[in-house]
């Protein structure tokens, strides 16, 4: 997706590929595409309480040149659409798109005329964040996840083809909720409730403890 | 040239200062009691479904996000308590706008809020939750249905008995030891 894709045939790049995907990750910044309520709660996240710069994207770019993710905050009505295309398309491989709140997703609870149901219709989205508006964890989560994402990203065209002959893991890359991922006891119990398919039940039990140890 | 070494000062007092950022994925800091989270279909004490497949959330959703297809229950094969229950059920999270009317309509406490929010997905079809990923996992005492009313003869022992024991749904409510919710 950025310069690797111009390599001449013949060269494999696999360990570097690591590091690649980990520079990537480690200064992902972000677009300002604010366009509704959820850029206050990006904005928040933003600030000192939250702190995107704990994952090196405390830098929110004005200009999209100088941008890697594109967070689209908020619903798109039909006359921003084109608008936002050309953001898009003026900035630099490798880029990604954050589609935040479910405006953004799917049009949330506005199905009428004036938005677009769904960001995904005018540029392509590598995340959806439910929630209207989602709380800056959630954006935090849903960045996090896509992070991992990237770290799984295979390094050019020849990469991507062997990848993709090799078995799925089994729990895809970005599925697993961030305070699992960061936590080993709760990313094994994830795990093997993946295995068995009770990955949702286990959040729900994991939440019933919780609350009643409150 | 003093002033310009105040300014400093301050900066440098900060460093004594308490820390307000969140750990955020290492630590999650437990959200107000009654935040509006992901859906719970709730479940009897027995592990029977309470909902009964009314469509009334369904109606009540602003954002047309909950599904519902509501199916018989037979002596043979029954999932909840009475004459009917949801076959079909799903809430898509990439509409749902967490205001919990859904909750407020629910007539049985079946569809409850939980305080997850970490719902992030990588594509649309993985937001639209099934009815199998919105249960309620199977506590103690709970068996997975069909199977027959343990409760009781009707549908008219589970609700009245709901009062003093609601199943998975105590767990939404905060049932004190007392009794009250």
């Amino acid at each position: 997706m950025g310069i690797e894709e111009k390599l001449p045939a013949g060269v494999l790049l696999t360990s570097v590929e690591k590091l690649v995907n980990w520079t990537r990750k480690s200064s992902f910044w972000p677009a300002t595409f604010g366009l509704a309520c959820c850029a206050i709660e990006m904005m928040a996240s933003g600030g000192a309480r939250y702190d995107l710069g704990r994952f090196g994207m405390e830098v929110f770019r004005a200009s999209p040149r100088q941008a890697d993710l594109m967070i689209v905050a908020g619903r798109v009505s039909q006359k921003m659409a084109p608008v936002l295309r050309q953001i898009y398309d003026q900035m630099p491989e490798p880029r990604w798109v954050l589609s935040m709140g479910v405006c953004a997703s799917s049009g949330g609870m506005f199905n009428n005329y004036a938005i677009v149901q769904g960001v995904d219709h005018v540029v392509p989205v590598d995340m959806y964040l439910p929630g209207c508006p989602p709380r800056p964890e959630m954006l935090m989560d849903a960045i996090l996840k896509l992070h991992e994402k990237v770290m799984h990203e295979p390094l050019g065209e020849k990469r991507r083809l062997i990848l993709a002959e090799q078995p799925a893991p089994l729990v895809k890359p970005g599925s697993m909720p961030s305070s699992y991922r960061f936590n080993k006891a709760k990313k094994r119990q994830w795990t093997e409730a993946v295995e068995q398919g009770t990955e949702e039940q286990l959040r729900i039990e994991n939440w019933m403890k919780e609350r009643a140890g409150l | 040239m003093l002033e310009s070494v105040k300014g400093f000062g301050v900066t440098f007092a900060h460093m004594f200062k308490r820390v307000v950022t969140e750990e955020y994925p290492e630590y999650r800091k437990p959200t107000a009691p009654r935040y509006h989270g992901r859906h719970i279909l709730n479940r009897h004490p027995d592990g029977l479904e309470k909902c009964v497949g009314c469509e009334l959330c369904a109606w009540a959703c602003p954002a047309d996000a909950i599904y519902v297809e509501g199916a018989d229950n037979t002596d043979a094969e029954r999932y909840s308590p009475g004459e009917r229950y949801a076959g079909v059920y799903q809430i898509n999270y990439a509409r749902c706008i967490f205001c919990g009317l859904c909750i407020e309509a629910c007539p049985t406490r079946s569809l409850t809020m939980s305080n997850e929010y970490e719902l992030a997905a990588d594509s649309r079809q993985d937001l639209i939750f099934t009815k199998e990923q919105l249960l309620a996992p199977l506590l103690p005492g709970m068996e997975q249905p069909p199977h027959p009313m343990r409760l009781g003869e009707t549908e008219k022992d589970y609700y009245v008995g709901a009062l003093t024991n609601p199943g998975t749904s105590a767990g939404a409510e905060r049932v004190k030891p007392g009794g009250t919710a």
